[in-house]
């Protein structure tokens, strides 16, 4: 039963990675860019839910959702614009600079919203959990892994059925051919920004209904969400799935059945992951072609 | 198939190592020794012992610098999680002297306050001194010599090794903070007292050990100098801006780079061991990811392709931080986001760079170097004549300081920055 | 003539697509071999597979009596096989005399490395004189034309003093006189060496009297001189059904 309530818990914390390590794995892929500052996208998601709260009341919740996806998107935009774009397939020196505007947003929160911690009240809908013969499941992980599938379903839908997406995956798979083929590729890339650092707003706000919020919230998941994107291959959104996923319930085991296991968790995923990489190097799905790195 | 070099050193009317100009080849040297006398004589003679403490411990975040600048100036393996390494020598260190304090069958304070009864194994054996001075290197250099090849092996690399090396920063932060009862906890270790027979209250003492601390990063200086000319340096440039071209001469990259990744971890180490009594505490907050970036962002103010540029920036940023510091934390926060900002942008070869870059324009204007390789050259070089003839200028001579041998315009000579760091990054 | 490579029953697919289908393809010590064939012919991929670049599906290449499958890239070197791109890879940062060098010293153990260098090496003078690199030795390779760069990695692989020699594509994209001078080059690497050369340049090709190899989709079509091959009326189907430019190139020539 034990076994069971965590695996609840893990695969809640795997969808909010998941839907993290989205935006990563698109941006990496399709750009070349790293980018740190994702993860205070989180945060600026996480911020958006706590200030609706006192203007939309208890529901504020579904409100923030679509409203942190807008914002997180439109923050995600305006780096892209004002200094990512110069960096285009120079991963290591985005991840530099993307570093520092992180710590430039952390310190931006910290002086509007103070240093410690902000709760976000979830509505009531959320509040306890279903008991299914000892296994309990709690409503907020709950929803939170229905909006993430939920979220995969419709980026799936976007990549295979829209043109746009179609096109999206068209300059992740060859900037150059798709851009002689008539692709804007600048405006693909603004749009993956967009939706990448959405999804980072709206695990924020999945964030707020599990944990409080924090200036250095997204610091705590973006690592691990890097994690997933070297696991699940690049710009593989199959490989994300399943990579989250395990990441996610793996590290819930340990806490749970290790002693002192929380502060062995990390430790045994990077294990696992490094030991992971000796059979599948180029992480989970690749396509083998006979091009030369 | 023989495999012997038979090296000829008579062949000197041949092209032999680059020519310099007889003021230039002294200028690194000169400049090294000036910089150590201003160290060594100055800085003890002007500074307060506050003072001094805290430059103390800018030179051993210099020594880190060092290391950062080896590895991924000249091997492109960007390093995320130095603060690990600096931190395993650092807690080989302080277990040493906390059980030095605590004395036969005592126990550290912070164990008798964290409720422990008796010495966890682990800590037994770092009551020997010369165990513990072992492990400050060898604890840093296996994990990275494991770490090296189980992922450089795999061709794992660029971007995927700094987020690699990211994650081993965040997880071992967290098991130290974990284990309370072994490592301290957050707090770290705390209160150290003697060093080596040095009682690190008596100023005298600490200007002793501060004078060790120079004498360390020199000694880091010249060895890291050495390899990055010698021909081991060469293949490790090479490797960077062509890992796989490198396969096929028949070497190994990811050995080249295992051993540049772990002798930049070993200088970490011993780094850390040396910080522990200069500054007289550690606890994770020093090396976790903040931390590790932290001892990058120096490198690549001074400019991450020259050796001498990592140290003046690692000096110039923990100057500037505790400046900034001093005034309000918060400041230093935005300053420090900044210049990762600024430095990217319009800097990514730091200030060595920029240095290059001017030198190159003065040279630039007084002859202009001719860049023309299909131009017939004048038989006889010009070591062979002694000066230079100004049409065939070595086009390598104007960014070649002395201080580095693989200077940062010979690295780009496209001029876009990093180009050649990114080679080896594309996901294959 | 002693056989040197051996390559038995081999097939190489790439996610479904069959690059190369039950391939045998020997090649005897001191010959200049010559591997042509129309694009996606397998000429590349073969190269690949015998120098540990691609994992085969099945089959067996057997150099000097070892077996190179499973094998990696460097190993293969060591056992005395060297090979160039299509598009050449130096090191821009490096001289020429460095990027040598390097190469020469690849059999040293890491630990003599550590040193400077003093003097030329003699296998690394021999490679400069050879390629007539000589001039240059001083410059950066990157400042070097796309000839200076095909003759470097020739150099390279002269340096290490290999029993084969893959060079793909030599002369591709270079002008007619680095076209003449690369032939020269070939010539003289050619009479110490075993050489494999893919090309596509039937002029080049014509002026070396040696065995030709032609490939088509994967399998082997013939083998012979280069006027036995051009006048197989299957090689002339093969090119005449591909590229106009090539199929009248070998037409012409073979009249």
């Amino acid at each position: 039963m034990a076994t069971l309530n965590q695996l609840v818990i893990g695969a809640s914390i795997g969808a909010v990675l998941l839907l993290i390590a989205l935006g990563l794995t698109f941006t990496f892929g399709q750009m070349g860019v790293i980018n740190m500052a994702h993860g205070e996208f989180i945060m600026a998601g996480a911020y958006t839910a706590y200030l609706l709260q006192p203007l939309v009341g208890t529901q504020s919740v579904l409100v923030a959702l679509p409203v942190a996806f807008a914002v997180a998107g439109v923050l995600g935009l305006i780096l892209e614009r004002l200094a990512i774009r110069h960096f285009y397939g120079r991963p290591l020196d985005t991840l530099l600079l993307t570093w520092g505007i992180s710590l430039i947003l952390q310190q931006v929160a910290r002086d509007i919203f103070g240093a410690p911690n902000v709760q976000v009240r979830a509505p009531g809908w959320l509040t306890g959990g279903l008991d299914l013969g000892g296994v309990r499941l709690p409503y907020n992980r709950v929803f939170i892994m229905v909006l993430a599938v939920g979220c995969v379903v419709a980026i799936w839908l976007y990549l295979t059925r829209m043109r746009h997406g179609r096109r999206m995956r068209a300059v992740m798979q060859n900037r150059q051919l798709a851009a002689v083929s008539g692709v804007a590729t600048e405006r693909v890339d603004q749009l993956t920004f967009f939706i990448g650092s959405g999804l980072a707003g709206v695990a924020g706000v999945a964030l707020t209904l599990i944990g409080p919020v924090g200036p250095t919230l997204g610091t705590n998941y973006i690592v691990d969400a890097f994690l997933v994107v070297v696991a699940g291959g690049l710009g593989q959104l199959r490989g994300a799935v399943i990579a989250a996923f395990a990441l996610g319930i793996l590290n819930s085991f340990v806490e749970f059945w290790v002693d002192n296991g929380a502060s062995f968790a990390k430790v045994v995923v990077f294990a696992v992951i490094i030991a992971f990489l000796q059979l599948r190097p180029q992480g989970m799905f690749v396509v083998r072609t006979r091009a030369l790195s | 198939m023989t495999g012997a070099v038979a090296t000829v050193p008579d062949r000197t009317a041949g092209p032999g190592p680059a020519p310099l100009s007889r003021s230039r080849r002294l200028a690194g040297p000169a400049l090294f020794v000036a910089v150590g006398l201003l160290l060594v004589a100055v800085a003890p003679a002007v500074l307060s012992p506050f003072r001094l403490d805290l430059l103390g411990k800018y030179l051993c975040y210099a020594i880190v610098a060092v290391g950062i600048g080896l590895a991924w100036g000249r091997g492109g393996m960007l390093t995320l999680g130095q603060g690990v390494f600096f931190g395993l020598g650092g807690y080989a260190m302080g277990m040493h002297l906390k059980l030095r304090e605590a004395g036969p069958g005592g126990l550290p304070d912070f164990m008798v306050w964290s409720g422990v009864e008796s010495l966890p194994a682990l800590w037994r054996p770092f009551a020997n001194p010369v165990f513990a001075l072992a492990m400050v290197v060898l604890l840093p250099v296996t994990v990275a010599v494991l770490l090296g090849l189980l992922v450089f092996r795999q061709r794992v690399r660029g971007a995927y090794f700094a987020v690699l090396s990211q994650a081993l920063a965040a997880a071992f932060v967290i098991l130290l903070v974990g284990q309370q009862g072994l490592t301290g906890g957050t707090n770290g270790l705390t209160n150290f007292q003697m060093f080596y027979g040095l009682d690190l209250y008596q100023p005298g003492d600490k200007r002793f050990l501060y004078l060790v601390v120079v004498a360390v990063l020199g000694t880091m200086f010249l060895l890291a100098w050495q390899l990055s000319r010698s021909r081991f340096g060469q293949l490790l440039v090479a490797v960077r801006d062509g890992e796989d071209r490198v396969r096929f001469l028949g070497y190994e990259p990811a050995v080249v780079k295992t051993i540049a990744f772990a002798v930049s971890a070993g200088m970490a180490g011993i780094a850390g061991a040396l910080f522990v009594p200069m500054v007289g505490l550690l606890s994770p907050a020093n090396l976790g990811i903040v931390a590790s970036l932290e001892l990058l962002i120096g490198v690549a103010i001074g400019g991450r392709f020259s050796l001498a540029g990592a140290v003046g920036g690692a000096l110039l940023v923990n100057y500037a931080k505790t400046i900034f510091s001093e005034e309000s934390a918060d400041n230093w926060i935005y300053l420090q986001g900044a210049m990762f900002v600024i430095v990217m942008i319009w800097a990514p070869r730091g200030l060595a760079g920029l240095a290059a870059d001017a030198r190159a324009a003065v040279r630039h204007r007084r002859r202009p170097p001719s860049r023309s390789v299909a131009a017939p050259i004048p038989s006889g070089t010009p070591s062979a004549n002694g000066s230079a003839p100004p049409g065939s200028a070595d086009p390598v001579d104007p960014a070649r300081p002395v201080d580095d041998a693989r200077p940062a315009d010979q690295i780009e000579p496209t001029g876009v920055p990093a180009v050649a760091a990114q080679r080896g990054e594309e996901p294959a | 003539m002693t056989e040197l490579l051996q390559v038995r029953g081999l097939n190489v697919v790439f996610s479904g697509f069959r690059a190369v289908t039950d391939l045998d393809f020997t090649v005897s010590a001191g010959e200049l071999r010559f591997l042509i064939g129309p694009n996606g012919a397998g000429k590349t991929t073969l190269i690949d597979v015998i120098t540990g670049l691609t994992r085969p599906t099945s089959g067996s290449v057997r150099f000097a009596g070892e077996e190179l499958l499973g094998r990696r890239e460097h190993q293969i070197v060591r056992l005395g096989i060297g090979r160039t791109f299509q598009t050449s890879v130096v090191f821009e940062q490096l001289t020429v005399l460095e990027n040598l060098d390097l190469a020469a010293t690849f059999r040293r153990p890491l630990g003599t490395l550590l040193r400077r260098r003093r003097g030329i090496a003699d296998q690394v003078a021999e490679a400069m004189e050879i390629t007539g690199l000589a001039e240059l030795a001083e410059r950066p390779a990157g400042v070097l034309s796309h000839g200076q760069r095909q003759w470097l990695e020739i150099g390279m692989l002269l340096a290490q003093r290999p029993s084969l020699l893959l060079l793909d594509e030599p002369v591709a994209g270079m002008s007619r006189d680095e076209r003449a001078r690369t032939g020269e080059l070939l010539r003289l690497v050619a009479k110490e060496h075993t050489v494999i050369v893919v090309e596509h340049d039937m002029d080049f090709l014509r002026r070396f009297a040696s065995t030709v190899t032609v490939l088509h989709e994967g399998r082997l079509l013939c083998e012979g001189t280069v006027a036995q091959v051009q006048a197989d009326p299957r090689v002339q189907e093969v090119y005449l059904g591909r590229t106009r430019k090539e199929s009248a190139e070998l037409v012409k020539e073979a009249s």
